[in-house]
Parts: structure tokens; sequence; C-alpha cells
């Protein structure tokens, strides 16, 4: 099915980010919590600005701030200091706290240094959650799961006190923007169910105006909602490509409680497949304002399917949004001709053909550990008609001169990425006219005519 | 706002206390200070030289968050934007990156023939203990260009400490090329990074006084002319805290003279030109910088009245990296009407800051390695119109209601020079009284009521 791509020493321009970034990005997702790296101060400014020139919005990411006597004798104390600021400062319900490939390789006992603050330390504490992301290991994905994994272990069925009622359902949507996630809480509010979303980026990480400046943004997942995932009648975790620890798993193997892991919901299809999972886990019929949205759906798949017929796309970014994608493409006639990630979970492949085996006609190339040389090089041949994935494929789809269609994370050209939506049929709405009026833009603005109308 | 006790020493209001302001100190623990590290400092550095490439070895993180991200254009070669790196994986770090380092130098040298190659060390290479000089050195003998280790370790200081790398890494290559036919009348530029094309411009001014421009370091910067910069008859050098040391170098081991200037605002630009004219004392040049400043000058003064018109009295805060810059904005801003009432800087020095006290009015507040709490406490305190800062500084200012300049790497406005000036005031004038502001609920709006601001009209 795939040729070998170029076995490069090097990587140039890289499909992918270091972990403690999809960390930080995760614990931004939890009510009152402030991500904090444990390393040298360069990481968490230069995580801080990649996220802020995405979404626009303030992040804080604290810093152990070491410097070299630290990477000597170790960066404990500069740990301890550190929390004890932040906790000063900003009062937060939960410190998440990720290493950097620095401390990892010093060899600093986070979780026995956290023994030692809870000790040392008097008075009132956030709680103080651990993940391990050294950044030589996995990319940003690892570094999100990680981090969503620690919170739910160290959080479900902690107190026992809550009591979220009876029929919630745990949604793990993994790494997706803050309007998949406002979409998310409107769908489960139309059922009716009541729903746990971890993480839950829609208000921190796209916040409204607001007189006061508050020093943690409001919204998040409330802490007491994960401490009562363990109650839940299931759970629905979107994505196949991360490792059998994820938080899905482990709910369901502490607790019993029931995972269901679905590919993120993109296009028709994979939609389906979430809403019958909602309507099963609740005993709820689908809400007929959603199967409206479908009926619209497919009417627009009709009216335009021959714009975009048998177009030649190249996917690249997260292993699991490829996934979605090109199961997206796949189903509206666009063909798929690489499915590009910098991830190597080694599951991809499998994946791709899993979703699209009904449907294409012929497998994609389907690559990991792939970086923008060479997608580029593999580009020469396929030319493609469109690139799908985000903004850093530009400088390939101005070579190319064919469109892109911007999707995920980051989007550093263009303003309004949190806002992209991507999941259910109203994302799948959003995304197919993206496509169909690129393509027919391209025919235009290539045509000496001008055509007014297509 | 309550401040972190350890901070209080690097916060300073001017008018009621003597001077004391503590900096250039690792940054607090916990803080969420607005500083990167010292890979940053040198990566910033260097960046601009087009022709080279630039290497970061180390896992990925460092050299993916730096693709691309200033906006420093060249008129040639664009390796600078390619980001390489050898994304060190665990096993590389285990058993040593020196391997790995040394095959992607060359499949990098072969694939792109640049003029040289930089190789930026991070955290981890400085744990695990790779002999990063000796395989430069290798691969410099073998493939006949030069290979240049920058000492770049993040945890090895602040941002300085990278600017320190950064010079002594074109320290290696200055002094190793041919100066034959070199001007008398000859400049290097230092400290100008041709964000959105401004050395061209810059470059522009000095070719009409009839002086010679060696090398642009590092904007639109080229190996070849770093190689004989050294044969330049002055150094004039912006941006202190990055290229004040390759300065000091060069004057210790060539002999040649620097001074400092800055290419922002009508005073600081039309003083750096006299400054060049006079140090050559040439009448033809001096000539030639007076003709030049008063075209410029009378094209521009016209249109700049009317923003200082509509900006009179708004109040600007600014926070940059360097010190140095926020001289020449503090100069900018009021000569377009408006006051400063605070300003902060990443790496400024104490003399920095002490001068800063010394220009600006009673009551403004002076602030080194800030956060983003203080900043915005600081912002709410003076009831600003506008911040100038960077990326990391914009959302504080929106999200306060509050206009926005963004003065740093990532800009495409030329904001140096004669008619950067002009842009600048523009910019300013676009966010002060952009309409919007009327729906935002810090200026009195709610539903139902907009605030008060009022918006002038550029015809009037």
């Amino acid at each position: 099915m795939s040729k070998n791509p170029p076995n490069y020493i090097s990587t140039t321009n890289a499909c992918k980010l270091c972990t403690p970034l999809g960390a930080s990005l995760a614990f931004k997702g939890i009510e009152g919590a402030v991500p904090y790296l444990h390393g040298s101060q360069g990481c968490a400014t230069y995580m801080r600005r990649y996220i802020i020139s995405h979404y626009n919005e303030p992040i804080d990411i604290a810093s152990s701030s070491l410097s070299e006597k630290h990477a000597i004798y170790g960066g404990g104390a500069n740990l301890k200091l550190g929390l004890m600021n932040v906790t000063q400062k900003y009062r937060p319900q939960l410190i998440g706290i990720a290493t950097t490939c620095l401390t990892e390789t010093i060899g600093d006992d986070v979780k026995s240094l956290l023994c030692e603050y809870d000790k040392e330390v008097q008075g009132e504490k956030p709680i103080m959650i651990h993940v391990s992301t050294p950044s030589y290991s996995g990319t940003h994905m690892e570094g999100f799961h990680n981090a969503v994994t620690s919170v739910v272990k160290a959080l479900a069925g902690r107190d026992g006190e809550q009591d979220m009622g009876s029929g919630v359902i745990n949604i793990l949507p993994g790494f997706v923007s803050p309007a998949d996630i406002r979409y998310l809480k409107e769908i489960a509010a139309d059922f009716p169910l009541k729903a746990t979303i971890l993480p839950d980026i829609s208000d921190t990480m796209d916040g409204a105006a607001a007189e006061v400046y508050e020093k943690i943004q409001p919204g998040g997942t409330p802490i007491s909602a994960i401490a009562a995932m363990n109650n839940s009648v299931g759970s629905i975790e979107f994505g196949h490509t991360m490792g059998k620890d994820s938080s899905g798993v482990l709910l369901a193997e502490k607790f019993g409680v029931e995972n269901t892991r679905m590919p993120i919901p993109m296009g028709i299809s994979a939609t389906d497949n979430f809403f019958d999972c909602l309507s099963r886990l609740s005993g709820l019929p689908i809400p007929e304002k959603h199967q409206a949205e479908r009926g619209r759906l497919v009417d627009a798949y009709v009216d335009s399917h021959k714009y975009i017929y048998g177009k030649k796309a190249i996917v690249y970014g997260e292993e699991d949004l490829v996934v979605g994608l090109t199961a997206f493409l796949a189903e509206i006639g666009v063909m798929p001709v690489l499915c590009a990630s910098g991830g190597k979970s080694g599951k991809l492949a499998e994946m791709i053909q899993q979703v699209t085996a009904d449907v294409l006609p012929e497998q994609p190339q389907v690559h990991e550990g792939m970086d923008f040389y060479e997608i580029s090089e593999m580009a020469e041949e396929l030319a493609p008609d469109l690139l799908v994935g985000h903004s850093k494929g530009y400088p390939l789809a101005q070579k190319l001169s064919i469109p892109i269609i911007r999707v995920g994370f980051p989007i550093h050209d263009r303003m309004g990425g949190q806002r992209i939506l991507h999941i259910g049929y109203r994302g799948a709405q959003q995304l197919f006219d993206l496509v169909v009026n690129a393509c027919i833009a391209k025919k235009q603005s290539d045509s000496p005519v001008g055509y007014s109308y297509m | 706002m309550e401040l972190l006790k350890d901070r209080e020493k690097q916060i300073y209001r001017t008018g009621k206390e003597p001077f004391a302001l503590s900096c250039d100190q690792d940054s607090l623990a916990g803080a969420v200070s607005q500083r990167a590290c010292v890979f940053c400092g040198s990566r910033v550095v260097l960046y601009p030289i087009a022709d080279a490439i630039h290497l970061v070895h180390g896992p990925i993180g460092c050299a993916v968050y730096t693709w691309d991200i200033r906006g420093a254009l060249s008129s040639g070669p664009e390796l600078h934007r390619l980001s390489f790196s050898t994304d060190l994986q665990e096993l590389d770090v285990i058993f040593g990156g020196e391997k790995k380092l040394k095959r992607a130098l060359y499949e990098l040298i072969e694939r792109h023939s640049p003029k040289a190659a930089f190789v930026y060390s991070t955290c981890i290479v400085g744990i695990i203990g790779d002999d990063v000089d000796a395989v430069c050195r290798e691969v410099s003998s073998k493939t006949n260009i030069p290979v240049i280790p920058v000492k770049s370790e993040g945890f090895m200081g602040n941002k300085r400490a990278g600017y320190t790398a950064a010079c002594n890494a074109m320290d290696q290559l200055i002094g190793t090329g041919d100066t034959t036919g070199i001007s008398p009348y000859s400049i290097n530029i230092l400290g100008d990074f041709n964000l959105a094309g401004e050395i061209w411009l810059i470059r522009e001014y000095f070719e009409r006084m009839g002086v010679e421009v060696v090398a642009n370091i590092t904007g639109d910067g080229r190996v070849a002319d770093l190689q004989r910069c050294h044969g330049a008859a002055l150094n004039v050098v912006q941006c202190s805290g990055a290229t004040m040391e390759l300065a000091q170098i060069m004057e210790d081991k060539y002999g040649v003279p620097f001074f400092h200037v800055s290419y922002f605002g009508i005073e600081d630009m039309a003083q750096a030109l006299y400054d060049v004219a006079e140090h050559f004392k040439n009448p033809e040049i001096m000539e030639k910088t007076r003709q030049l400043v008063k075209e410029e000058l009378e094209k521009l003064l016209p249109k700049l009245a009317f923003y200082k018109k509509a900006l009179q009295g708004k109040k600007a805060a600014i926070y940059v990296g360097g010190s140095f810059k926020a001289f020449s904005l503090v100069k900018t801003l009021r000569l377009i009407g408006m006051n400063v009432v605070m300003v902060g800087s990443q790496t400024g020095t104490e003399q920095e800051y002490r001068e800063l006290a010394e220009i600006t009015d009673p009551g403004t507040i002076i602030v080194d390695d800030a956060n983003p709490l203080e900043l915005t406490s600081f912002l709410e305190e003076q009831k600003v119109d506008l911040f100038v800062g960077g990326v990391k500084e914009r959302p504080i200012a929106y999200k306060l209601g509050v206009g926005f300049c963004d003065h740093n790497h990532e800009r495409k406005e030329i904001l140096a020079g004669f008619s950067g000036m002009l842009n600048f005031a523009q910019e300013v004038y676009s966010s002060v009284m952009s309409p919007v502001w009327r729906f935002t609920y810090q200026n009195g709006a709610s539903r139902g009521k907009k605030s008060n601001i009022t918006i002038a009209n550029p015809n009037e």
C-alpha cells in the first residue's frame, strides 16, 4: 500500500510539536488550573507564544526557570519555590506539572518532590498533578493524552462525595477546538443528557470579553465532575492512536466504566456512529434538530458533489485528526493520496484502512514520522489538488499553487483558529463548504473567462 | 495588586524614592516571566543570516517553535526560514547525539550547499555532554564551510547570555574574508534584523549619504559579508543588548570603532545619520545627510500632525525585549502626543533603566522581567490607551480593552526610519481609535449602551 518514504536523518519543518505543549493545553481545559513546566524558562515562553498566536487568548504557563546550578544539583528547590509562587499569585484549584527534557534527563524525581512539598508547606494547597513529558519521546499528542490520564488517575473516584446524578456520560474528545467542545455541550444539552467533557477548553481558550480580567480564565471541566467520572454510565473516547493507558481505558479497568473508542467524528459516517453511541448510552433518541442537520448535510453533499469528485488531497497533522479528516474526505469523493503525521503510533495506516476501506477504490499512502520536507518531496509526484491540515502547510500550498483547507492546530496565518468547527454534522457541513468553495475558487481564478456563477 | 516579595526590587516608580532597580537576574520560579532562554537570545540574533543553515541540536520543540517566526526578510536565499532539527529521541539521549548530529550536518550541507552552518545546543545537549565543538570541526574540515557551534543551552543563563553566544559564533566568521576594495567611508549595520524590510530602508539612507554598507548584522545577512566586515571603517550598533558584544570584540580585535544608534522615531533616526556623517568628517557626506533629513521631514511632518492631534494626551505602556528600544519608543510616543506611563523590558541593564527613569514623567512604572499579572495590574492602574509589546503581551492588552502595537519580531510593517515613523503613528492610531472599544466592558459599555469613546475623523 505504502511506498517507503525517504528516510532522512535530519528533520526539516517538523509536523509535530513537543510533549509538554500538549500537556499544557490539556491542563488548560480543567477549571481553575494553571499549567506548570518543570524546566528552564524558555520552554514555557515559547509554548505560550505558539499557543497565543492560534487562540488569541492569554495562556499563563508557569516555569521552574531552572538555571545552570539547578541543572547540576537538581531542580527540586526551584520547583517548590515556583509552586509556592504560583499558589500565592493565582490561587489555583489545581497545578498541572509537566516535566521537560531537561528535568527528565537530570533525573528530578517530581513525584517525591511533590510529596516533600506536601509535608513541608503548610496552609491551603492546590491539587498537584504531575505528568512525565520528556520532549524526546512522542509528540504533543502523547503529552496531551498523558496529562488527561494523569488527571483522571489522580482525581476520579477520589472523594466519594461527588454526586453528579445518574446517567452521566464521559466524553474524552482529545485535542479538538473550543468550537468543537461547545458543540459537544450543545449536543448533550439537546438530548438532554449529562456529560462530563474532559478536557474542556471551550471557554478557557476562547474566552468572552469581560469587565474584569480573571487571573485564571473561567471555564474548564470542574474538578468535582472529574472526581465523579468513575460513576458514569460510559465513556466515549475520540481517537485510536493513543496508547493502552488512555483515560477511557483507565476508567474502564479501574472502575468498570464502559469505554467506547471511536475516530474523531468527522463526516456523516463517523458522526452517525457517535450519535448512535450517545443514544445507546443514554437510552434517548437522537434529537430532531440534529437529524435535521444531518439531512441538510446530505443535501449539501449532493448539491456540490461534482465540484470535488476525484480531487486529490494531502492530509497531514496529528494522527487521529488525519484519520478523521481522511474518513470525511473519502466519503465526499475527494481522494486522499497521502496521509502524513509527525506522530509515530504505529497505528495510522491500519486506522486509515478501517475508516476508508469501504469507500476508497485505492488506499492512500500513509506515513508516520513525516516532516514537511518529506511531504513536499512526495507532493511533487502526487500532484495534489488541495492540502488539508494546519497552517504550517501553507508554504507547500503556495509552492504548488493549490488551496489549503486550514483545520486543527496551529492556525497562525488566519484569525479564528479557535472557532473552526471540525466535528459532527455541523463541523462536516462547514468543512464541506470550505473544500467545495476552495475548489470552485481555484477553478474560477485559474480561468481567464471570469465566470460570475458556477 | 500584591507583588511576589522576590519581585519587588525589580519594579521602580519614578518621582518619589531615589532610583533603585535590580535586573539581569535569573527569572523567578513560578512568576510566569515573559522571557525566553539562552537559545532564544542566540536564535533571534543569528536567525536572519539567510545563506546559512541553522541546525537546532535537540528534541523537536526548540526548532519547531522558532520555525519562520520572525519577519526577517532576505533579498536572496531563504535558508533561514527553514527549521532544521536533529529531533533527538530517547535512544539518542541515552547513547549521545553526536553521531546523529554529524550525519544530519552532512545531509543538510549536501542538500542545501549553504555558505555556513550554525549548530545550536539546547538544554539537553548540555546535559548529555555531546562534544558539539569536535563534531563541528570535523564536518567543517570535510565540507570546507564554516560549521559553528552556538553555545545556547537554555538553562545556562537568561536571554542576554544567548546574545553573547551569538556574538561569539559570529566572531568565528569575522576576519576570514578579503577586505580589498572597501571604501574608507564604510560601515556595518549591527542590530537591525530586517523586519518587514527595514534594513533596506536604512541602507538606502546610508547609500544616499555616500556611505558604503559592508555587512548587515544580521538582517538580510550573508556569511561572506560577515567574513569581511572587519574591513569596514565603523560599526553602527542598534539594539545594544543583542550585538553590543560583537562591536566590542571587533574594536578590540580589529580596531573598528562603534557607537550606538536607534532608527526608531524622527529624532533618533536623524541623529543616527548625523552621527555617522560626523564620524567621517567629510563635508560632502554631511551635506548629503542634511539634505536627506530635510527631504524626509518635509514629507513626513505634515502627515504626522494629524496623528499628534488625534492622539494628544492618550496614555501608553511599553514592554519590550531590550530596553534600548524603549528609549526610542518613549520619545516616539511623545512625538505623537502620547504620555508613557509604564516602561519595561525583559533584558534591560541597570544603566538603561536609570536613564529611562530620568527621561520619563514622575509616576511612571519601570519594570524588569515582568509577568502577565504584573503587566495586567500596571495597565489597569495607569488606565492606558495603548500597550506596545510583542505577541505575548497582545492578549493582555486586548482582554483589558486596550489598544496594542506589535513592536516585535513578527510584525510585517516597517516601523524604523522616517517612513516607519508614519507607519507607527498609523498603527497606533488604528488601534487606539478603533470603534470596537465602544463595546468593551472596561470602557463603561454594556448591552444597550456603548461607551463614549470619541472617534476622530481623519478628514477633519
